[in-house]
């Protein structure tokens, strides 16, 4: 668990962008990326497209994997654990396991302590990351709303999980019980949230990013690092943009330098209106 | 006696926290003042490219060449040993190196995160028992340079070095959560 949560913690105050070629993984890499993630449609895409979302092709993960120095992280359907063994035998650096591809399985998610290969998971709040981080998850991230450029539902669930942290820490010891019944998650996990007052895993944002002042936002309210999906390749000036986000990231708590990023990007990716999407994918995982 | 930590991207804060459990003052470092107010500096593992390039945008590429020059103590670990280095391969045309180690490195040079590993190290300077090592696409240190002082090899490729003041290694010891390493760092007054 180490070695999986050790990659993690090299990505702290850094940004993994969503790509669909090489090119954009060029872009990325160039712009400051950590990682990438390969996948074959960004959410916004997927959005729109509607149809069922699945493991990108090997061919178009490896031609990422050959573009770029730094890590590649692809995703797999929630309880899809043989496109997982895919993935981990293509030599991907991470597997997300990701509520944006549909589900393959409406109970289970995957035993992630089968694979050598590290996973991040999706949590909308403090039991759902408990119980991913039961199965092996070595990092969680937001699930927020992808492909929404919407920034509210990440700050929803990062206030969620940092909120109901920040409660277990002034619980007894008999509170926790409850704490473990209610949130659904194992009490030894609970136990060791009251102790050390934070996830025994890596906390990173995910879900609507599209400004560097969006990044910033989710930075202070207690991310790690930050995923970028649609937000960059769907805004008019991608380049600048991913390394504006790269700078906000690093510098979060600097305005001056937030201000001075946030100059001259042109438009953002457009936004949408929570209450007029069909399809929430936050609310897939269990 | 002040220690920063780079805490531009990556894991400075395991870095901080190991410095402040054996009493150093550790402060991370993002700005040229910061850099100017501390007394040793550790270049944390991370994506080597992505520091590089912020160290360029926040105005420290120059101060920090002045300062390794300058002969600061310094430790690198992983991404922070390749900014030491001499000479990196695999990596990007751009990504600064500044040669306080005389060494050339090859980045991620064991693969994908599936070959990351932990062993058992023994390191004669730390000891008679061995450090735990966490390797997390770890770079390979390929050539030293005379000068260069060897202090641990695996699979006989050297993973602990120091030249001077500078000290480098393509492991983590902020992961484990063995101290040595940041103790003899923080102690040694070559």
């Amino acid at each position: 668990m180490r070695v999986k949560r050790g990659l993690a913690e090299m990505l702290k105050r850094g940004v993994i962008m969503d790509v669909v070629t090489a090119e954009h993984a060029r872009i990325a890499e160039d712009a400051g990326a950590v990682a990438v993630m390969a996948l074959e449609r960004v959410p916004a895409d997927i959005r729109r497209d509607g149809g069922v979302a699945r493991m990108s092709p090997p061919e178009m993960i490896e031609s990422i994997v050959g573009a770029v120095t730094i890590p590649v992280m692809a995703k797999a359907r929630i309880g899809h654990f043989a496109e997982a063994q895919v993935l981990e035998a293509l030599g991907v650096d991470y597997i997300d396991e990701s509520e944006v591809l549909t589900p393959a399985d409406e109970a289970h998610h995957i035993d992630k302590w089968q694979f050598t290969v590290p996973f991040v998971c999706g949590a909308t709040n403090l039991g759902e990351a408990l119980r991913r981080i039961s199965e092996g998850a070595a990092m969680i991230r937001s699930k927020g709303e992808a492909g929404t450029g919407n920034i509210i539902e990440a700050v929803r669930h990062l206030r969620s999980i940092t909120g109901d942290i920040r409660r277990i820490t002034v619980a007894d010891s008999a509170e926790l019980y409850d704490w473990a019944k209610r949130l659904q998650a194992p009490v030894a996990l609970v136990r060791e949230i009251a102790e050390a007052g934070r996830l025994p895993v890596p906390l990173f944002c995910a879900g609507g990013v599209a400004t560097p002042a969006d990044a910033s936002l989710v930075m202070q309210l207690g991310a790690e690092a930050t995923f970028v999906g649609s937000g960059i390749f769907k805004s008019d000036n991608p380049a600048a943009r991913a390394k504006a986000v790269v700078e906000a990231t690093t510098n979060f708590d600097d305005p001056a330098i937030l201000l001075k990023v946030s100059r001259g990007l042109g438009e953002a990716m457009p936004g949408l209106e929570l209450g007029n999407l069909e399809t929430r994918l936050a609310e897939r995982g269990w | 006696m002040k220690v920063g930590v780079l805490a531009l991207q990556g894991a400075a804060e395991l870095h901080l926290a190991a410095l402040r459990s054996i009493g150093a003052a550790a402060v991370p470092v993002r700005r040229p003042d910061e850099l100017a107010d501390v007394d040793r500096l550790i270049l944390p593992g991370g994506e080597s490219t992505t520091i590089s390039m912020m160290l360029d945008a926040n105005g420290l590429t120059g101060p920090l060449a002045e300062r390794l020059a300058g002969g600061m103590s310094t430790l690198g670990t992983c991404a922070g040993l390749l900014l030491l280095a001499s000479e990196v391969t695999d990596g990007r045309d751009d990504q600064h190196c500044f040669g306080a180690l005389d060494i050339s490195a090859r980045r991620n040079a064991y693969g994908p995160q599936t070959e990351s590993f932990e062993a058992d190290l023994p390191i004669a300077a730390l000891g008679p028992s061995p450090m735990t090592a966490v390797f997390i696409r770890s770079p390979i240190v390929e050539r030293v340079g005379p000068e260069v002082e060897v202090l641990a090899r695996l699979d006989g490729h050297p993973v602990l070095c120091r030249q001077g003041r500078a000290w480098g290694c393509t492991f983590h010891p902020e992961l484990s959560g063995d101290l040595r390493l940041h103790r003899l760092f923080c102690e040694e007054t070559a």
